[in-house]
């Protein structure tokens, strides 16, 4: 059972995107690749970085990533190259800027809407608990007389 | 008041279900392409096998131009073909074209057997070509005009209704200017 089980890892990292052939011999170089590779949408699988993709597009995109660290670009110089290629939309993390302003504000507009509308909620509780209606305030003086409590 | 609030849900789905369905009719693999009435990207890609002349962007200067992303492996590409003959047949305007990740050999053969449409053909090999035109796919076609400027981009087949609506147009529009 071990030896399947490390059978089927291996077999799970050998079909792992980018391939073995791909390592970069400077450590902090492929670190850096790898990063960028995560951050690099592969045009062609939608919702898959090229560096969990198999499509030979993405095999060629990492390779450019690779080409351009060699070349010494920073890691903005190597996502800003593809940008010019491809677009935000190759971008995971979609960039700030006026298009994309309501993408990045929805999370703070309902937090801030969620909370009017408990604060509002929450208010409006207290208020019916604290007054009673005449009626009902006599009602309550009659029970309580009554009961013997006054 | 509270009847008010009752139909927020009601009209927040129908808001977001008009949204959605706008959303189903976009071809979401349909990027808009950066290079609208930009420069056209250097490149100098070599021959293809069996061919003498390969391809470079100063091949496709002083004149209006169509340049086709095609791969002997992609089936698009055989259902656009007899399409191409046909724009290459009444002469509207050249067609160029860029072989996109071929086997050596592949694209010439492919050509030999269907026709070939192209006035020369780039080899690109190592793909490169293709990410600097920001090609997400085959085929895909650009429509060039007399500066190098990049003015329209296709992807996906050229069908007739694509060439008569669209492209051809746009072509005319452009040799006339």
């Amino acid at each position: 059972m071990k030896k399947l089980l490390l059978a089927l890892s291996t077999l799970a990292l050998a079909a792992m995107a980018p391939g073995p052939d791909e390592i970069m011999e400077d450590p902090a170089l492929e670190q850096r690749a790898m990063a960028l590779y995560d951050q690099l949408r592969c045009v062609v699988c939608q919702s898959q970085s090229i560096g969990s993709s198999d499509a030979p597009l993405a095999v060629d995109m990492r390779s450019v990533v690779r080409e351009r660290l060699l070349a010494g670009s920073s890691d903005g110089e190597v996502l800003g190259y593809m940008q010019e290629r491809y677009g935000d939309y190759v971008l995971m993390r979609p960039p700030l800027q006026a298009n994309t302003l309501l993408l990045w504000g929805m999370p703070l507009i309902f937090v801030l809407a969620g909370g009017l509308l408990a604060f509002r909620y929450i208010r409006s509780q207290a208020v019916e608990d604290e007054t009673l209606s005449d009626a009902d305030l006599k009602k309550a003086e009659a029970l309580m007389k009554e009961e013997g409590l006054e | 008041m509270n009847r008010v609030i009752a139909f927020i849900p009601l009209i927040a789905f129908a808001a977001m279900a008009v949204y959605f369905w706008m959303g189903l009719r976009q071809d979401p693999s349909e990027i808009p392409s950066q290079l609208i009435d930009e420069a056209v990207p250097a490149f100098d890609l070599p021959a293809i096998e069996g061919f003498d002349q390969g391809l470079s962007h100063e091949d496709i200067q002083g004149e209006v131009v169509l340049l086709n992303f095609f791969g002997s492996w992609c089936p698009p590409c055989l259902i656009e073909h007899p399409m191409l003959m046909q724009i290459a047949r009444s002469g509207t305007v050249p067609i160029y074209a860029i072989d996109w990740k071929d086997e050596p050999g592949a694209g010439a053969a492919w050509l030999e057997r269907h026709g070939n449409p192209f006035i020369r053909i780039g080899d690109d090999q190592s793909g490169r070509t293709a990410i600097d035109f920001g090609v997400t796919g085959a085929p895909e076609t650009f429509l060039i005009d007399r500066n190098g400027r990049v003015r329209y981009r296709h992807v996906g087949v050229i069908t007739e209704e694509v060439w008569e609506d669209t492209l051809r147009p746009m072509v005319e529009a452009l040799q006339r200017s």
